[in-house]
């Protein structure tokens, strides 16, 4: 049997608009992963506490208040600082270009934003997955 | 170190590794049990099922309050239906409990149902071993609805608790069909609706009709509030009252034999299936033996029989 | 033969030449529907109905069931209020903002709050990392208020605060910024959103669970209704429904669902309907299905209007009026090619305001990108500018009523609302539908819908899923700083340490004195409060402690 793909959609900071992450979670499903969902208002440590006790390959972050460059990165530090480094970190939102490369260089491995399709991300998804597999 | 160790010591990710190893079946999970097995035995293991919506997540975030506060260490195990469409699953239910996610004597885990035969009994089953050597004294298994699934969760538990809310109508027919067998504790929730005492009166006289044992005796029923927090206290005080009255009668014990009984008559059943799959490759022989039956070249029972003497005839050979 | 029995024939003519037409040359679509899934005909025709029952459905400007206005003029007599949502970082930065915007031609403030602020944390409080004044601008204590307005006197303005849980505070710091200007209660203007349930079902900043909340808002009603009695106490919103992703027929049907369960919690609290209810206002948004969207607001008003009478029979006919604000729609700007945006926020202003509208906040180019920059702040207020001074539609009132397809869309918009608002009153009211997590899924289902059409190609999206370009990142985007929290946490400790710890004391045990027992009114004590220079930080968590916090009720 294939080994599933667990991904887990999280919105930290304080902003309650959750239909991107409501989406991405329900379409992922569709794709045929396994999606878990936190809701709103998680902290950077429970987003991970999360991640570790659900033994996710993905972090998927949403956030629309602007809040990304701190809190994004938090998530990744976090996560390096529970010896999970090797779960994969991924963002989007309302986020300028330019903090994209920030968050990157930061860990997040990809930012998608307003408008993209769902497809892009199943794709990144798909690209990483021999790395998540086998780790 | 191994995997075995870092579950022992209740490492987070450990945990949550070994719990993946058994829900994907990858090699080296019998390996793996077979390490845990002497740690194993000191959890107690509730099952909590009902139909969907009947807030089981809601309350179990109340009762994860609760044992936090007896000093006991919990775990969940959430189970949720995969689409059997496309095989995800949106596994939603720590949502609620998520005020939870930060206390390190409590450890929650999402699985889904992924819809292989027997699998989520048995990866679930090895999921609890998992969880009760690393130390938790307290296992509970939240699936949904009423139906064969269940029913098999309910057998891996020392006591289960089916949770009904009023307002779904078919709940009674539901328990006369004889999902009352499967619960200890009959837990009516949303007690802040007016019409949940005219479900209690309903579930009374339900319980009424049945034959109970010394053993297990007519289970009873609390009501509560889950979303206000009401009656909790209640449902702590009857989850203590029948553990302690199964563990005088024997009933937590029995239900342990017939728990490993039925764990190994299944691992047995689905090793020999396996093992006869490979050897024979039954399903490279299938599309011949259904020609044989469409052209009418043969009839079902004599192919079957001819088969099965083959079948045997191989496995001897080699 | 009657004039609709020769309009019939002669239609019946007609379809059999569109027939023929069709089979050569077919239409672009199978079936056409409205953004929410009406479907549409190819043509809307008179109905036999139609002037039977014009007094009825229709009636006058002014005139009950207000479907052609709240107002017998309209725009004829006075335009609406053009009132542009800004605040940002620091109280200095937005009251620079507001005075730029006062003196552009705007008309009334309406002031943007951080997260923080929203949810009732001080800006050093651990949940506050990273938003303080990102969304909005940053309020801990009434020192901080008293920058915002400063010199902006609040006898002359109307001023909007989008702020709900703790709207109770933050009206508390603008009674108290207005004594200390000289200005008295009874001479404010403005609006508090106020409107806790959409926050659960949709916007997400609560703080605690539905009955404390709607004890704190009709303890402002009480208290506004004598006090503040040009106060709007609410703005039952559908905005942030809509951008949830809910059709237009849920956004009217979920706010009215809203409204009225507002209504019942103040008559259970003892107020007359006639003292509060003509102090209720509404809060749309406006989309870009243009026909639909004017229907909608139509259709609005007349459900309140028969709710108001019909149900809680109201004789005051301003109880009856649904009046509104409204916000172009920020989930249809895009961030591919951001110019067109202004083109949608055109219509989208052309939709509320042949829709009626009172106010309107029209969104800005580039706010899918970022903070909106003082230039497209500019670009979108000057759009209402030009609807208001070049288009003409101002200047008749209702000028698409009597359209076939619209009046028929009002219709068919008004009975889809009753048909929820009768589901929602048989599972117990708004509240426990809630509870149950029924109006967030059906959201939800809405938007999951829309998204796949998007995705599939089956509704354009220009420059998103069709005619797109290559585009180079845009630039000149306005960031916040992000030593901003910083530099508010310094103001913060300073008014912290110049204030009176005992009065500071006395004041918080008065509060939670008050909370505890809900026969008192709880704004005289946060006002006390707040005068002491009590952090909303500290006031909310006094109430957190006795209130509790909600937590989300979603259904995935
Ligand atoms: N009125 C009321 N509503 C409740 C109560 N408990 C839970 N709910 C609501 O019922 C809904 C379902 O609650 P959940 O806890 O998700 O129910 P569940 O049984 O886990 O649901 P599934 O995961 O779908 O099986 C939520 O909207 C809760 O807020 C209660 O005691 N009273």
């Amino acid at each position: 049997m294939e080994r599933k793909i667990r991904i887990l959609i999280a919105k930290p900071g304080l902003d309650g608009h959750d239909r991107g992450a409501k989406y991405i979670a329900r379409a992922l499903k569709d794709a045929g992963y396994e999606v878990i969902y936190t809701g709103i208002r998680q902290s950077p440590e429970s987003i991970v506490r999360t991640a570790l006790q659900e033994d996710v390959d993905f972090v998927g972050l949403s956030l629309l208040s602007g809040a990304h460059n701190e809190l994004f990165p938090a998530v990744v530090d976090e996560l390096q600082r529970q010896g999970a480094q090797d779960v994969v970190v991924f963002g989007g939102g309302v986020i300028p270009d330019s903090d994209i490369a920030y968050l990157r260089d930061k860990g997040v491995e990809a930012v998608f934003t307003p408008g993209t399709s769902i497809s892009a991300v199943i794709d990144f998804i798909e690209a990483n997955r021999e790395r998540v597999v086998s780790r | 170190m191994t995997l075995a160790d870092g579950v022992r010591q209740g490492q987070q990710r450990a945990i949550a590794r070994a719990i993946s190893l058994v829900e994907n079946d990858l090699p080296g999970r019998e390996e793996l049990i077979d390490r845990l097995y002497p740690s194993t035995g000191k959890a107690v293991v509730l099952g909590l099922t009902g139909p969907p919506g009947a807030g089981k997540s809601t309350l179990l975030d109340r009762l994860l309050s609760e044992e936090r506060k007896a000093g006991r260490k919990a775990a969940v195990i959430a189970v949720d239906p995969s689409s059997p469409f496309t095989g995800g699953a949106l596994l939603g239910d720590r949502l609620r409990m998520q005020s939870h996610a930060l206390d390190p004597g409590v450890y929650i885990r999402s699985m889904a149902s992924r819809g292989h035969l027997g699998g989520i009994a048995g990866a679930t089953a090895d999921a609890v071993k998992i969880f009760d050597a690393a130390g938790y004294d307290r296992v509970i298994v939240e699936t949904l609805g009423v139906g064969q699934t269940e029913i098999e969760i309910a057998q891996l538990s020392d006591l289960v608790l089916l949770v009904l809310v009023p307002g779904l109508g078919d709940e009674i027919q539901a328990l006369k069909a004889g999902i009352m067998e499967i619960g200890d504790i009959y837990v009516i929730n949303k007690s802040d609706k007016d019409e949940s005492a005219r479900l209690r009166a309903e579930v009374d006289y339900v319980l009424s009709l049945a034959n109970p044992t010394p053993e297990r005796p007519v289970p009873p029923v609390v009501m509560v509030s889950a979303l206000f927090d009401r009656g909790i206290d209640d449902l702590i005080d009857s989850i203590a009252g029948r553990l302690q009255r199964y563990a005088e009668t024997g009933e937590i014990d029995r239900r342990r034999r017939l728990r490993l009984r039925r764990e190994l008559r299944q691992q047995l059943q689905s090793k020999i299936n396996d093992h006869i799959e490979r050897k024979v490759e039954i399903d490279r022989q299938m599309d011949q033996w259904v020609e044989r039956l469409i052209s009418h070249q043969e009839t079902p029972y004599a192919l079957i029989n001819r088969q099965i003497e083959w079948i045997f005839k191989e496995m001897d050979r080699s | 033969m009657s004039d609709y029995q020769t309009i019939r024939e002669a239609v019946r003519q007609w379809e059999s030449n569109v027939d023929k037409v069709l089979q050569r040359f077919p239409e672009r679509k199978p079936q056409f529907c409205t953004g929410s899934g009406i479907p549409l005909e190819c043509v809307y025709l008179p109905t036999e109905q139609a002037s039977e029952h014009y007094l009825d459905k229709l009636g006058f400007p002014g005139d009950y069931p207000y479907t052609r206005g709240v107002q017998p003029t309209m725009y004829r007599g006075r335009l609406w209020t053009m009132r542009q949502y800004a605040g940002f970082g620091t109280a200095e930065e937005s009251n620079a903002r507001y005075k730029y915007l006062l003196s552009q031609g705007q008309t009334g403030l309406s002031v943007a709050f951080d997260l923080p602020t929203q949810i009732g944390y001080d800006s050093d409080d651990p949940h506050s990392v990273g938003e303080v004044g990102k969304v909005g601008v940053a309020i801990d204590t009434l020192g901080d208020m008293e920058i915002l307005f400063d010199g902006i006197p609040l006898d002359q303005v109307s001023t909007s605060m989008t702020i709900n849980a703790p709207a109770a505070v933050l009206l508390a710091f603008y009674i108290a910024v207005a004594e200390k200007q000289g200005v008295s209660k009874d001479k404010l203007r403005g609006t508090i959103q106020n409107d806790i349930l959409k926050e659960y079902i949709a916007r997400g900043t609560y703080i605690f669970p539905p009955k404390p909340s709607i004890r704190l808002i009709t303890d402002i009603f009480a208290f506004c209704s004598i006090e503040v009695p040009n106060w709007n106490t609410i703005s039952i919103s559908g905005y942030h429904i809509r951008e949830a992703g809910s059709t237009a027929v849920q956004e009217v049907a979920f706010t009215l669902a809203d409204g009225i369960e507002y209504v019942k919690a103040a008559l259970a609290a003892g107020l007359d309907i006639d003292d509060f209810a003509g102090r209720l206002s509404f809060f749309f948004n406006s989309h870009n299905d243009l026909l639909e969207e004017v229907a909608k607001f139509r259709a609005a008003r007349r459900v309140w209007a028969r709710v108001m009478q019909e149900k809680f029979h109201a004789r005051n006919p301003k109880s009856l009026m649904l009046r509104f604000h409204t916000q172009t729609a920020g989930s249809t700007l895009t961030a591919q090619q951001p110019d067109n945006n202004i083109v949608r926020v055109a219509i989208q202003t052309l939709a509320a305001v042949l829709g009626g509208t009172q106010s309107l906040h029209t969104n800005s180019r580039d706010e899918a990108l970022s903070l909106p920059s003082e230039e497209s702040v500019r670009i979108a207020l000057r759009t209402q500018q030009i609807v208001a001074y070049e288009s003409g539609v101002a200047d008749t009132i209702d000028p698409l009523g009597g359209s076939y397809a619209i009046e028929a869309l009002t219709d068919r918009i008004e009975e889809e609302t009753w048909a929820y608002l009768d589901k929602i009153e048989s599972v117990g009211g708004m509240v426990h539908a809630i509870e149950a997590g029924y109006p967030q899924k059906e959201i939800q289902d809405a938007a999951y819908a829309v998204q796949k059409q998007i995705e599939a190609g089956e509704r354009v999206v220009v420059g998103v899923n069709k005619f797109t370009v290559k585009e180079d990142a845009p630039k000149g985007l306005l960031r916040v700083d992000p030593r901003l929290r910083q530099v508010q946490i310094e103001k913060l400790q300073q008014v912290r340490a110049g204030r009176s710890a005992a009065e500071l004391e006395k004041s918080l045990h008065e509060l939670q004195t008050a909370a505890r027992d809900s026969s008192q009114n709880l704004l005289p004590v946060i006002l006390q409060a707040v005068q002491n220079y009590a952090t909303l930080g500290e006031i909310c968590n006094v109430l957190r402690q006795e209130f509790g916090e909600y937590r989300e009720s979603i259904v995935l």
